[in-house]
């Protein structure tokens, strides 16, 4: 199985980074001057590496034995009855270091060896982009810093363990809320000083052109290998594919296979937090208040200034309060839905799979889950007995526990935290 | 009123601009206006202000504090035009320094207008660039606003010429790869930057360059201004304000020392 990474749909971005266009789209390029040649050559490199058929079959022979990949396509018998819908689970969980994330930092790696860079940097929240960071960067033999907002540091402290065993430094970050947005602050700062040997691993598909794109590109593969696994092993396409939306870069890998099968039912699925109508949530699209952070245009959590609202969810990766700029057009143009799952939800669909299916998820993937769950009697009822829904298991629970632990009172989350 | 006009008359003097930043709103609204007044009677020939924002990107750990200070403290962008125009009272020309987002929330249109009702001089986009500020541009050209761009030693021949192009009032051209802060020695990029502007600038010597990023006192001044027409300082004043924070009098004092200073070293080239 190859991946697909060269190839289009007709809902890409123009060369300047556009989704939808200019005048009324999103994404672009809001970036200082400084940074403007790097991210001018990382989009040429990007185009030209994505043509070269050895650079595709490296980062295949690489995602296939390093990864763990192609990841499985499981029909989840038992949930499925629950549901009254055949289930169809792509199993992200079980790549290596478990989750989708794996994909991207092997090809953002891959290309940063190509152009000659030396080192990586890289932001995380909860720790999962920068432990796969560090795994990339100990692959490939580049020096790498992880950035990451001083609470984060402080409440996910064995992540932070592992980037450091994996050889990577990891900088804490005070300033602002010291979370995900402020560490990606951070990171920006580096590059702009470190950019002629840096590379700059973005952990989702979102920020200045030609990262939506780039990142897409090279995640498009859960969606690629799930198509065609569900014509293969079921004889169809799905009624419908869901995912979990954090920056969104599961739920594009998942659906750009999908945008032009107009008959397949595209849904995203944020973080509700406390629940949507509280405030209190990371519901970027649904909250559909367009600005710039980050530097694209997209949906932002913002207040009347313009100044950004903290997010707030159960889970750690899905709490961003800006969201990748193609996820805000395929809302706008109506080809994908968004809506919004609360913190409870969430948990009760993590209870849920765990028990039925005997997986764990993550508890940004429970969100799919619930999704799902919420969708599955409309889907039946416009699709009948043989209706499909393919979610999206984009990483495994190991990382959860102590929330988990916390949340279900099943004892000293302390002793229960796996990471 | 344009920067031009500050930059024509330090030429007639053969010198270079003094141009200053602090954030609006620090240590508090008041304040910063009466610190960023202390700048002009003290020789400052430009002021920029900064429009204090979550998430900056070139901003260096030094005017991050001032600026979390003047969010924390509640400071609005409608407070930010207060600062303008009593700055722009004393009639040295006044731009405001800010990231994008605050603009594009308020309305591109609606901002300009405010900006310019409140007698400012213009905008410093430090993450805008001419390519993806279409809309900037259309609002600024039609109420005759000076548009800052900024050139970078990374910065590509081709992309130089774009962004002098459409600047206006003056292009800024940031001294060292990195963020704001003072620095201890000055960088030997910014010559070879400032001279690389000028030659592919169209209007060529017409448009005015400032230098910034890292200057910190009246030496370093003196060495910018010998190929520079204007020298930008920011996180050195900022700094004076934050080292003494409880002591308003004190603050002042040295706000107006170190502008001094820097006004001598203009004027030493
Ligand atoms: C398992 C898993 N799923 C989803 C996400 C959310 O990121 P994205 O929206 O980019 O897929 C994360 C981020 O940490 C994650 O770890």
């Amino acid at each position: 199985m190859t991946t697909h990474i060269n190839e289009t749909t007709s809902y890409d971005a123009d060369e300047l980074g556009w989704f939808g266009g200019e005048a009324e789209g999103f994404g672009g390029r809001f970036m200082p001057e400084a940074l403007m040649k790097a991210l001018i050559e990382l989009d040429d490199a990007w185009q030209k590496a994505k043509a070269d058929p050895e650079f595709v079959a490296e980062f295949d022979a690489i995602l296939r034995d390093y990864a763990n990949l192609p990841s499985p396509l499981y029909h989840a018998t038992r949930l499925s009855d629950q549901l009254g819908v055949r289930v169809l689970l792509k199993r992200e969980d079980l790549n290596h270091t478990g989750a989708h994330k794996i994909r991207n930092v092997l090809g953002q790696a891959l290309l940063t060896k190509r152009m000659g860079k030396t080192r990586v940097i890289a932001e995380t929240g909860a720790g999962q982009h920068g432990v796969a960071s560090a795994t990339a960067a100990a692959y490939f033999g580049l020096d790498c810093t992880v950035y990451m907002g001083k609470v984060d540091t402080d409440r996910q402290a064995l992540n932070v363990a592992r980037m450091q065993l994996l050889g990577a430094e990891v900088v804490p970050v005070p300033s602002g809320s010291g979370t995900l947005k402020d560490a990606i602050n951070e990171a920006l700062r580096d590059w702009v000083a470190s950019v002629d040997h840096t590379a700059y691993l973005f952990g989702t598909a979102a920020g200045p052109h030609p990262f939506p794109t780039l990142v897409r590109d090279i995640v498009r593969g859960i969606g690629d290998e799930a198509r065609a696994q569900a014509l293969e092993q079921f004889g169809g396409l799905p009624n419908a594919v869901v995912a979990a939306v954090g920056g969104g870069s599961n739920a594009i890998g998942l659906f750009t296979a999908f945008l032009d099968d107009k008959d397949v039912e595209i849904h995203g699925f944020e973080a509700g937090g406390d629940g949507f109508e509280t405030g209190r949530h990371a519901a970027t699209i649904q909250a559909n208040d367009p600005g710039v952070l980050h530097g694209a245009r997209t949906y932002v959590l913002q207040d009347d200034d313009g100044q950004t609202i903290e997010s707030h969810s159960i889970s750690a990766g899905l709490d961003y309060p800006g969201v990748g700029p193609q996820h805000a057009w395929l809302a706008k143009s109506g080809r994908a839905s968004y809506t919004s799952i609360t913190d409870k939800e969430a948990m009760d669909a993590f209870a849920l799979l765990s028990r039925s299916e005997g997986i764990i998820p993550a508890i940004e993937s429970a969100h799919a889950i619930a999704g799902a769950v919420k969708i599955a009697p409309e889907i039946k009822e416009r699709h009948g007995e043989d209706a499909t829904i393919l979610i999206n298991l984009s990483g495994r629970g190991d990382k959860d526990m102590g929330t988990a632990i916390d949340y279900f009172g099943l004892g000293d989350s302390k002793q229960g935290e796996a990471q | 009123m344009s920067t031009s006009t500050a930059f024509e008359k330090a030429k007639a003097e053969d010198r270079a601009a003094l141009v200053g930043y602090l954030p609006a709103g620090f240590p508090s609204v008041e304040g910063s206006i009466e610190a960023l007044t202390t700048m002009v009677e003290a020789g400052c020939d430009i002021i920029e202000i900064g429009l204090p924002y979550s998430d900056p990107v070139m901003d260096g750990p030094t005017i991050q504090d001032a600026v979390q200070q003047a969010l924390d403290g509640g400071v609005r962008v409608d407070d930010v035009f207060r600062v303008v125009e009593a700055v722009a009272s004393t009639g040295v020309p006044t731009l405001i320094m800010t990231s994008w987002n605050p603009i594009e929330r308020r309305g591109v249109d609606r901002f300009a207008q405010q900006l310019q009702d409140a007698g400012g001089a213009g905008l410093i986009t430090p993450d805008i660039t001419p390519d993806f500020a279409p809309e900037w541009i259309e609002a600024a050209d039609a109420r005759d606003l000076d548009k800052v761009f900024l050139v970078a030693p990374s910065s590509t021949d081709e992309r130089i010429a774009l962004t002098t192009a459409n600047s206006r009032g003056f292009v800024y051209a940031t001294a060292v790869m990195g963020v704001t802060g003072a620095r201890e020695k000055s960088s030997d990029l910014a010559a070879p930057l400032v001279a690389r502007t000028k030659k592919l600038s169209r209007s060529g010597a017409d448009l005015p360059v400032g230098v910034g990023l890292g200057v910190s006192n009246g030496a370093q001044a003196a060495e910018m201004a010998a190929y520079a027409d204007g020298v930008i300082v920011g996180s050195a004043f900022v700094r004076t304000l934050l080292d003494n924070r409880s002591d308003e009098k004190a603050a002042l004092k040295a706000l107006a020392s170190l502008t001094e200073d820097l006004a001598a070293g203009v004027r030493a080239r």
